[in-house]
């Protein structure tokens, strides 16, 4: 334990923290959202966000996309690729919705099985990307780590001795809190998300009202799944690699993000996020960064101990103030 | 898929119906058939070894593998089928039975060093072998309850979640802590249970694997024995009971808490004892051996086979371990088909393949009363 290690780079250490929770914050909206409406954890979003990273490779090797463009080329590339990031990870969640989960409910099968369902997407999902495109198409799929050109160069836009603000954490960072405060905005406001709260609240009412609910799943399961999109977006921007189970560690992660802020609760997932990514940084300063996976479930199993519904409650049928 | 099940039924409702005796013969022809099975060499049956032909894994091996794997199932049976409680963390129990084993019966790991240095005992000591199996077994029991004390109050889907957390901290505390399990390299010299000298070679040995597997026969049985006898008891009933609806146990009179941290430890130790026997065979633990996959695979051979129902769970455990081995020329394939399998067995059976007969029942109500809802 290292005290003045931490203070020393108290400010760049937080900075560092927040940029990765706002990625957990974005990924634990996906989890938030499917729970709030459905009482379930997708176990598979953790892969969702995995299939966003590789879209954006994709583009990037579409494109020709190669270290040193100007601006123009760049911010048009990193267009395209949330785009198809988006594109990617939304329709995963829709299919992974429509083949694991929909013929359950119809079955009216009891919740464990849609856990065990959603371990079995996931699984293909990660063997589909690890093993299975690799058999046909060879590298950059497989089960390696696949470093992605970092197009966007890095800058600092902030140089003291207090602190290093470089322009790549800075987007991190807003368009995190665009997407979070864009989607509070849709779920508390628009009319559409009005039926998402209802079927929050009380599915069978909310079917009386003349709410579709199969609709109201699909669009949530839309929903999270673009906002992990955007997640791995910002994550290839972030670190420049990925994996074909990059998404375990970033799933869980989010998960206790979701869990600490309130599952269910949108703005709790963005709390939740930031918070775990500080304890995180702090932490790995602190002690040491192999012990960091460690860091989410001890948090997670103290949250649960203490504060089982987390900082800010846990409903989404009542999320508005 | 379903005329298969209405086969198994059947089949199950001539068995229920027979006359004691003939059942006792059934059930001593498959115990027979089962401790002959690493000797088989019945022409036309030997398709089944998975070295036919001369190539693949050695039998036996295989077959003492799906032995431990049934053994894990049935500890696990306890708490998912039983008392539903889903331990995605099993593999976590699993490991601390071999470490109890390699750290405590190993004369190479750090901690018997560690003991036999500050107490002078002579270099090379080592608790024995049959010492180490109350300690595995006390280890687990006690891990386990550390481990649902805080979070059996959870709902369902957090416990999840935190048992998951529960066997990766396991598998991390196992690499990082170098001083106390030997970190990544692991522990080797794994103690063997003692035995007479056949061949100049110890009764168990690395070789001859027909008899680990008859050790484990017993050990299986008599795992089996204890659930059984577990689940038409009083606990059992309660398990059931919690399973069902737990906040009608509750005001039934259940200590709902009480039971469920019971369901935690007794399958924590049979997990350990599986752990401890597979650790003594290989003679080695890493931490490799113990990732977050195993606990997978070792719910779906429970909900594949038929959550609650034992045999479910036996069917699933054979199933999971032994069709790999056998199809072993498509190594690569196995995760992705086993990812495929677990959505498709599960969508088309969520009861699973061989479910206890109460689920059948009502697996059948719920989906009459989902439809019911839709018309």
């Amino acid at each position: 334990m290292d005290w003045n290690v931490l203070w020393d780079g108290l400010p760049d250490h937080t900075l560092d923290g927040l940029t990765r929770g706002a990625i957990y914050a974005l990924v634990a909206l996906g989890y938030t959202l499917v729970y709030g409406v459905m009482r379930l954890i997708n176990f598979a979003h953790s892969e969702v966000f995995m299939v966003g990273t590789f879209a954006v490779l994709g583009v990037y090797a579409a494109l020709g996309a190669t270290v040193g463009m100007g601006w123009p080329a760049v911010v048009g590339i990193t267009l395209v690729a949330l785009a198809a990031a988006v594109a990617a990870s939304a329709s995963t969640a829709l299919a992974v919705e429509r083949i694991a989960y929909r013929p359950l409910r119809r079955k009216n099968a009891p919740p464990l099985i849609f856990l065990i369902t959603a371990i079995g997407c996931s699984l293909t999902l990660l063997e589909i990307f690890g093993f299975v495109l690799y058999e046909f198409f060879g590298s950059p799929f497989g089960r390696g780590v696949v470093s992605i050109d970092p197009i966007f160069p890095s800058r600092n836009l902030v140089e003291t001795d207090l602190i290093n603000i470089t322009n790549v954490e800075l987007l991190v960072m807003v368009s995190a809190l665009v997407m979070m405060v864009g989607l509070d905005w849709f779920v508390n406001r628009s009319r559409i998300g009005r039926g998402i709260r209802a079927v929050a609240q009380s599915p069978d009412n909310a079917a009386l009202m003349g709410i579709n609910q199969e609709r109201v799943i699909m669009l949530v399961f839309v929903v999270g799944g673009a906002m992990a999109g955007v997640a791995a977006l910002l994550w290839t921007i972030r670190y420049d690699v990925t994996k074909f189970d990059v998404g375990f560690i970033i799933g869980i992660k989010a998960f206790t993000a979701a869990v600490l802020g309130g599952i269910g609760n949108l703005r709790g997932a963005l709390l939740g996020g930031l918070l775990l990514g500080v304890i995180e940084v702090y932490f790995s300063v602190l002690v040491d960064s192999s012990w960091v996976d460690v860091t989410a479930f001890v948090v997670l199993v103290l949250v649960l101990m203490f504060r089982p519904t987390g900082l800010l409650g846990e409903s989404l049928g009542k999320a508005r103030a | 898929m379903n005329q298969i099940a209405a086969m198994t039924d059947k089949l199950r409702n001539r068995f229920a119906d027979a006359p004691p005796w003939v059942r006792w013969i059934g059930v001593a022809a498959v115990l027979g058939f089962a401790v002959y099975l690493p000797l088989l060499d019945i022409p036309g049956l030997n398709v089944i070894r998975t070295d036919y032909g001369g190539s693949g894994s050695d039998w036996p091996s295989v077959l003492f593998l799906v032995l431990i794997y049934m053994i894990v199932a049935v500890g696990l049976n306890i708490v998912v089928g039983l008392a539903g409680l889903l331990d995605l963390g099993y593999v976590g129990f699993y490991a601390l039975g071999a470490y109890s084993v390699a750290l405590f019966g190993s004369p190479a790991s750090p901690v018997t060093v560690w003991i036999a240095e500050k107490f002078g005992l002579e270099t090379g000591w080592a608790v024995p072998f049959a010492l180490c199996i109350p300690i595995a077994i006390m280890l687990t029991i006690v891990s386990g309850v550390i481990l649902g004390a805080p979070t059996l109050r959870l709902r369902g889907d957090y416990l999840a979640i935190v048992t998951m957390g529960f066997g990766e901290i396991i598998r991390i505390t196992a690499r990082n802590a170098e001083s106390v399990t030997g970190g990544a390299a692991g522990v080797i010299n794994v103690p063997k249970p003692p035995g007479p000298e056949i061949d100049g070679r110890d009764f168990f040995n690395t070789v001859d694997a027909e008899r680990w597997y008859w050790l484990v026969l017993a050990v299986l049985l008599l795992a089996i024995v204890v659930a059984r006898r577990l689940e038409h008891s009083r606990v059992g009933r309660a398990w059931m009971a919690i399973r069902e609806d737990e906040e009608a146990a509750v005001i039934m009179g259940v200590a709902a808490f009480k039971f469920k941290i019971w369901a935690f430890a007794m399958g924590a130790a049979l997990g350990g004892v599986a752990g401890l026997l597979y650790a003594s065979k290989y003679t080695f633990v890493t931490p490799q051996t113990f990732v977050l996959n195993l606990s997978f695979l070792f719910v779906a051979m429970v909900v594949i086979g038929g959550a609650g129902n034992i045999w479910g769970a036996l069917l699933g455990a054979f199933l999971i371990t032994y069709l790999p081995e056998r199809f072993r020329a498509f190594e690569d394939w196995r995760p992705f088909a086993f990812g495929v399998a677990l959505v498709v067995i599960m969508v088309l059976r969520p009861q699973g393949l061989l479910p206890s007969r109460k689920k059948a029942l009502e697996y059948k109500a719920r989906q009459i009363e989902a439809e019911g809802i839709k018309a």
